[in-house]
């Protein structure tokens, strides 16, 4: 107990002579991905970087458990097949056999990127520590602006719409696939009487919104983790301090994959409905 | 007023008025949950389950109103 009072104090103490010494500079914080490269008409942002990295995690990841066949795995092989199994069982939990299995590879795929996207994304090396210089000539004076090399992607807007985008035209299409095209446009257009028709129409901005949503949660949550880690590391002075909000980052990124992966499935689930109470009746 | 100004304050505003909401929903969401997990301490999985779910409905409005700070503040 002493020891932990004297250890606390003398990290405040060093805090005071720290503010004065040990300063690190506002961060510059930009929305926008910055370009990197120019390549044949495209502009190569460092958010893309990062997600090409990622993409190359995944594989080598995959490719080194799948080396060997044991039956009883070991190494690489048990972390991605403990994994594996785990998705798939909450998977089937909520979707039952059938459309979990159909609805699997797009929902822990959704949940392998995001998770490593925001999980390489808090290693020293992304973020401002490395940088590209690029000298811009504003108004008659040359700037010199540090363009961070690695990003997080889904601080991008662009990546968490893509994913978005993808995901809820993946349920459309099974909802399409569940219940005819007909049956399944009945559900926004319904001409039974006035209500039905309001709720109809109710059901067709919600699918829009929820588009929306996915796109702005998981963006907020990583662009505003990232700004936090910035200015807390940038406001406090002894580094210690900087960890808990580093921590709850950690956490932060986990349950937003997460929630990505498992609403994706729950609205997938919802699409498909229709046809699945037909079946159940069928096999009772 | 000054336009820098002005959306320095409409920043915090934003984020501030618009974090009442999501505070007070997640709050009930949990308690909610408390009672049902103290209630039948069995189901304590599936609770536990739906009601992460529910926080990230709520916990997105609060984000919709960081991003609209974050818009005013950064661009």
């Amino acid at each position: 107990m002493k020891n932990i009072v004297i250890a606390g104090g003398l990290v405040a103490a060093l805090s005071i002579p720290g503010a004065f010494f040990l300063r690190v500079d506002r961060p510059h914080i930009v929305l926008p991905a910055e370009g990197l490269f120019h390549v044949a008409g495209f502009v190569i942002t460092n958010t893309m970087l990062s997600a090409w990295v990622t993409l190359l995690v995944l594989t080598v990841v995959f490719l080194l458990a799948i080396r060997k066949r044991d039956l009883v795995p070991s190494g690489m092989q048990a972390w991605v097949e403990g994994y594996t199994e785990a998705m798939l069982s909450l998977v089937e939990g909520v979707a039952g056999k059938a459309w979990g299995r159909r609805f699997f590879p797009l929902v822990a795929t959704i949940f392998l990127f995001v998770i490593t996207n925001n999980w390489l994304g808090l290693l020293p090396w992304v973020g401002p520590s490395v940088y590209i210089s690029e000298e811009v000539v504003k108004e008659g004076h040359a700037e010199i602006l540090h363009l961070p090399l690695f990003r997080n992607p889904n601080s991008d807007l662009n990546t968490t719409l893509g994913l978005a985008l993808l995901a809820m035209i993946m349920v459309q299409y099974w909802g399409i696939r569940a219940n005819g095209l007909p049956r399944y446009i009945g559900k926004f257009v319904n001409v039974h009487g006035p209500i039905n028709f309001f709720v109809g129409i109710l059901e067709l901005i919600s699918e829009v919104a929820r588009a929306i949503a996915f796109t702005f949660r998981l963006f907020g949550n990583m662009f505003a983790g990232e700004v936090l880690l910035l200015i807390m590391t940038s406001l406090i002075s002894v580094l210690f301090f900087m960890q808990i909000f580093y921590a709850l980052e950690v956490f932060v990124g986990f349950v937003q994959a997460l929630i990505f992966a498992m609403l994706t499935l729950v609205f997938a689930t919802m699409a498909v409905a229709g046809h699945g109470e037909g079946e159940e009746h069928k096999e009772h | 007023m000054d336009p820098q100004a002005a959306k320095l304050i409409g920043a915090g505003l934003a984020m501030g008025l618009g974090a009442i909401g999501p505070g007070i929903g997640i709050g009930l969401l949990a308690g909610r949950a408390m009672d049902a997990i103290g209630r039948n301490p069995e189901a304590q999985g599936a609770v536990q389950t739906n009601m992460i779910l529910g926080m990230a409905f709520a916990e997105a409005i609060g984000i919709y109103a960081l991003v609209v700070a974050l818009i005013l503040k950064f661009v």
